[in-house]
């Protein structure tokens, strides 16, 4: 076991291109970083911003959201709505202090499982230099931080 | 019971701005149905009671407590905890007692900001630079104040809640519902809903109550209210103003919307939706017309302040409750 900080990933995936992407990378036996745990979706459309705040509130340190190329979604336009969607989360995820280094939207077709492998080995080290997101959320955080401050919270100014 | 044979009636305020308890006046005349139905043991806002008088009650021996305000410090956290216990039936009053609502926005910074911008803002009077203590010696012994919490929480993060009421605040004609059910109850014609519902609400949107016209939703421009004039047939979504009615819950009959002013989600997420600005997000990213990774960059430019939009309501009882900021100080 090394010493450096493991971070988890979810990834989401769609069934149609991205998916079949990480199982192209499978079964070609390319190595990809075990860090990451896909859930695999009908499409990126389907990705509530739901799913990316529960994996951050539960203790993820990064989210991969994959879907197929603009263009070519098998339901004709969602992953431009996923597009869309993952713009304004990554705004507001920046203003809830999330930095946007760790969450990433990332296309690859069902051909693309060398790509697919080198995204989310890039992916899992950025997130590793940002280190644990730990959201007090998960792992007993918010006992801490309601335990009755020994000392006040407020910085007290003599008069 | 109490002497005079009537159940007991309680009323909390802890983070909030009293205009719960305006509402709940704001019934007219059927305030009076409560007088003649409930003896009001604790309501600091209408009636001189003291804390300890509450401590002093009997477990359980509260029938009904409205209790609204988020958990702030560790006053309010203390006096929802006694009221859990004296109270049969708490309900979350309100929309800071269900998410947070206006006082939760402070969880988007820590406590040093926060009382830095109280107490050393440009137009402030404070040269000295002074802090309020939470200990205090005088002659006839030590004051206290209230501690803050880092993050403010809602009512139901803090104690079991047995039913939730959202809105800021609360309709009326909602309450007044509400309290005639409860006297129903007492009378045996009637029965409570089941524990954990939410009630005074209806379960729809507020798109469903919403009488405005609506199309097929294309935005290419975000406008601030203040820069157009709103027709006052069509949709105010469609008319690029950001409403939060495809997200909230109805039970207002869409006062807003009808007014020309667009839903700003008092009434909190729709039945269903776990998180509320997850779901707003969703629908406000759909019609947003354009495929291009610039275009859409620039659109959402729009939108200056995202969480403050999204989240206006429901930070709290949102599934991140806080930003990094506030707890991490």
């Amino acid at each position: 076991m090394s010493d450096q900080f493991e971070p988890v990933i979810i990834g989401f995936t769609c069934n149609w291109c991205s998916y079949r992407a990480a199982d192209m990378a499978g079964t070609a036996r390319m190595k990809y970083s075990p860090n990451i745990r896909l859930i695999r979706l009908m499409c990126s459309g389907r990705l509530d911003p739901t799913f990316v705040l529960k994996a951050f509130a539960g203790g993820a340190d990064g989210v991969m959201i994959t879907g197929c190329h603009p263009g070519d979604c098998h339901y004709v336009e969602q992953n431009y709505k996923a597009m869309r969607r993952f713009v304004i989360l990554k705004k507001t995820l920046a203003q809830l202090g999330i930095e946007t280094g760790r969450i990433k939207l990332l296309w690859a077709s069902a051909a693309e499982g060398a790509i697919f492998t080198d995204e989310v080995n890039k992916f899992v080290e950025q997130v590793r230099e940002l280190g644990p997101l730990q959201w007090p959320t998960s792992g007993g955080g918010l006992e801490k931080m309601f335990a009755m401050p020994e000392q006040m919270l407020v910085k007290e100014v003599s008069a | 019971m109490s002497g005079n044979g009537k159940p007991k009636f309680a009323m909390y305020w802890a983070a909030s701005c009293g205009g719960c308890e305006i509402a709940v006046l704001n019934i007219h005349e059927k305030i009076l149905d409560v007088d003649a139905n409930f003896e009001v043991v604790f309501w600091p806002v209408a009636m001189d009671a003291k804390y300890k008088d509450v401590e002093a009650m009997e477990d359980g021996s509260i029938l009904l407590t409205l209790f609204n305000g988020a958990i702030r410090n560790d006053e309010n956290e203390h006096i929802a905890k006694l009221l859990r216990k004296k109270s049969k039936l708490l309900v979350a009053f309100g929309s800071c007692a269900n998410e947070g609502c206006m006082p939760a926005l402070a969880n988007l910074s820590n406590i040093q900001e926060i009382v830095d911008t109280a107490f050393s803002t440009p137009s402030t009077d404070n040269p000295q630079n002074i802090r309020p203590n939470t200990k205090f010696s005088v002659p006839e012994g030590e004051l206290h104040i209230p501690t803050l919490y880092p993050v403010v929480r809602t009512l139901d993060q803090v104690v079991p809640v047995d039913y939730y009421m959202p809105g800021c605040p609360p309709e009326s004609h909602q309450i007044a519902a509400v309290i005639d059910l409860v006297i129903q109850v007492l009378q045996g014609k009637a029965e409570l809903p089941p524990a954990g519902s939410v009630i005074g609400v209806g379960n729809s949107t507020v798109c469903d109550e919403c009488t405005r016209k609506r199309n097929e939703k294309k935005i290419k421009k975000f406008e601030r209210i203040q820069h157009i004039m709103i027709d006052p047939e069509l949709c105010i979504l469609e008319q690029g103003v950001l409403c939060s009615g495809p997200a909230t819950r109805s039970g207002c009959s869409a006062l807003c919307p009808k007014a020309g002013s667009p839903c700003i989600g008092c009434y909190g997420p729709a039945e269903g939706a776990e998180d509320y600005g997850s779901r707003l997000m969703t629908a406000v990213a759909s019609v947003v017309d354009s495929n291009d990774p610039a275009e859409i960059e620039k659109i959402f430019e729009g939108i200056p302040d995202p969480a403050g939009q999204f989240y206006r309501f429901n930070l709290a009882g949102s599934l991140l409750r806080f930003s990094k900021p506030a707890w991490k100080g």
